[in-house]
């Protein structure tokens, strides 16, 4: 079995992408994209919206999304994608198709997406999914604000444990206070996990520390 | 000295492959989509084998400071298994993705009716998007192939500078440098090419055109093939210039064709010395 990463390959902290208003992110990335990529971009919306044209098997709007790395660069891409995703108001359905027909960055986006376009918990199963895998990229993604509102007790707690297997910080889960808070299962995991680090003599990271404080403060009435 | 192993089976390697492959010089590997030693029953099985070229595997590797490229499509071999042919229809979707950075493996097996179908249908779905062409050469009546194959070629909408012609050799490389093709040689530990044959080919037609690689699958093979062919190349006389160009700057020539080569490997993914890895092309 492959063995999960260790904290060599930790994305960044925190989740703007899933966070940033839409259209903030477009703000932004217009300020940053080369002219060639912005043309490309706001042709690449307008497709979208009007949901028009096919490329073969698939439509217009889903071969933009599938080029969008090399026409607006890696550092853009994700949002790029999410913009893409919106204009052309992708819901549970076709977000689905996005992700189960996706490249690893592609899933990674639609996680991302998620939180502004599926008010509902019809998307879950993407979630699960990418929480599957090993790819720490899709896991950081998986558990934002979506994940945050909808994941069930049993498969957060286990995703917040995952994260501290594979490297993710913590900082990454949203919403992580609150849902951690009073939380007895979880830190009972966090004692056990903290156990068998010890007793393989491996240090235990430094987040399950902050995780575990934040099981310890009490529930707050709301 | 950087490496481009342009072609590698890297899904059939382990990590310690990767981290020995990083400490050697590689930088960047494409793995051609191929048949995986047990034959598939179903385009299905090609779809997970696809993504897994565009998730799973790229992942890995940027683990080990490497970026990891793919060509996709149906190989020789299961053209001819009606089963699995009609994965044909869903090429197109994946041909559009980044990092799929050349239509292949294809080409001829055993020269069947079903093969020249597959090959000239994919040399078009390369042509249309965009896309240069790997093509295997077969291993069983390798010159009566590669004659066909330059056939197939001459009558697709590519044009030749857009087909790398794999697993050449001393009786087909004249052929296919003649035709205006890149050359690519695959060096082994028994069989096809090996280092010394290698240099001894550099050495009579020049390093243009010409790319080197490992091959490495699931059979004996060793991905290490394309630094002893480099540490050769210069004990027997070529210049450090001469290795750049054959081991990186060719086949990033080549596949540079796509406009899809992305050769910085995600800081947040690398693993070596915390940092990004060289850029190419330049």
């Amino acid at each position: 079995m492959t063995q999960p990463h260790t904290s060599r390959d930790t994305p960044p902290a925190g989740n703007p992408l899933a966070l940033t208003s839409l259209d903030d992110l477009h703000t932004q990335l217009t300020a940053h994209l080369t002219e060639p990529a912005r043309a490309w971009l706001a042709r690449a919306l307008d497709e979208a919206a009007a949901r028009s044209g096919t490329h073969g098997p698939i439509s217009a709007w889903e071969l933009r999304l599938a080029e969008a790395g090399r026409r607006c660069g890696t550092d853009h891409v994700d949002a790029v994608r999410i913009l893409i995703l919106h204009a052309a108001q992708a819901g549970p359905d076709a977000l689905t198709r996005v992700y189960q027909q996706g490249t690893a960055a592609e899933r990674r986006a639609v996680l991302h997406a998620l939180p502004h376009l599926v008010p509902g918990p019809d998307a879950l199963p993407l979630v699960e999914d990418a929480l599957r895998t090993n790819d720490t990229r899709l896991v950081a993604a998986a558990v934002g604000p979506y994940a945050a509102r909808h994941l069930d007790a049993h498969n957060w707690r286990h995703a917040v444990l995952k994260c501290l297997f594979t490297g993710v910080p913590v900082d990454t889960v949203a919403d992580l206070h609150h849902r951690a808070r009073a939380d007895t299962e979880l830190a009972r995991m966090l004692d056990d996990y903290a156990a068998e680090r010890t007793a393989a003599g491996r240090p235990v990271p430094e987040d399950l520390h902050r995780v575990l404080a934040l099981t310890a403060s009490e529930a707050k009435e709301s | 000295m950087r490496i481009f192993d342009p072609h590698i089976h890297m899904t059939s390697r382990t990590t310690d492959d990767y981290q020995a492959m990083y400490t050697a010089g590689v930088r960047a590997v494409v793995e051609p989509s191929f048949w995986l030693g047990q034959p598939r029953t179903s385009p299905t099985s090609f779809l997970d084998y696809f993504d897994s070229l565009l998730g799973w595997e790229p992942f890995r590797a940027a683990q080990y400071g490497i970026a990891h490229h793919c060509t996709i499509a149906l190989n020789p071999k299961e053209a001819n298994d009606p089963r699995c042919a009609p994965v044909l229809d869903e090429l197109p979707r994946y041909l559009v993705k980044d990092r799929v950075v050349a239509v292949g493996e294809i080409g001829y097996d055993s020269m069947t009716p079903a093969e020249d179908t597959a090959l000239a249908a994919q040399l078009q779905l390369a042509a249309d998007h965009g896309l240069p062409a790997l093509v295997h050469t077969p291993h069983r009546d390798k010159l009566a192939g590669l004659r066909r194959t330059l056939d197939a070629v001459r009558e697709s909408a590519l044009p030749p500078e857009h087909v790398l012609l794999d697993h050449l050799n001393e009786t087909t490389v004249k052929e296919a440098k003649d035709a205006g093709c890149w050359l690519g040689f695959s060096v082994y530990p028994e069989t096809k090419m090996d280092e010394e044959r290698m240099v001894a080919i550099l050495r009579a037609h020049g390093p243009e055109q010409v790319l080197v690689n490992s091959a490495a699958d699931w059979g004996r093979s060793d991905p290490l093939k394309t630094r002893r062919v480099g540490d050769l190349m210069l004990a027997e006389g070529f210049t450090e210039d001469d290795v750049d160009r054959v081991l990186w700057r060719n086949p990033v020539a080549f596949y540079g064709l796509s406009g899809r080569l992305d050769l910085d490997v995600d800081a947040t993914d690398a693993t070596h010395e915390g940092n990004s890895i060289l850029r190419g092309g330049e």
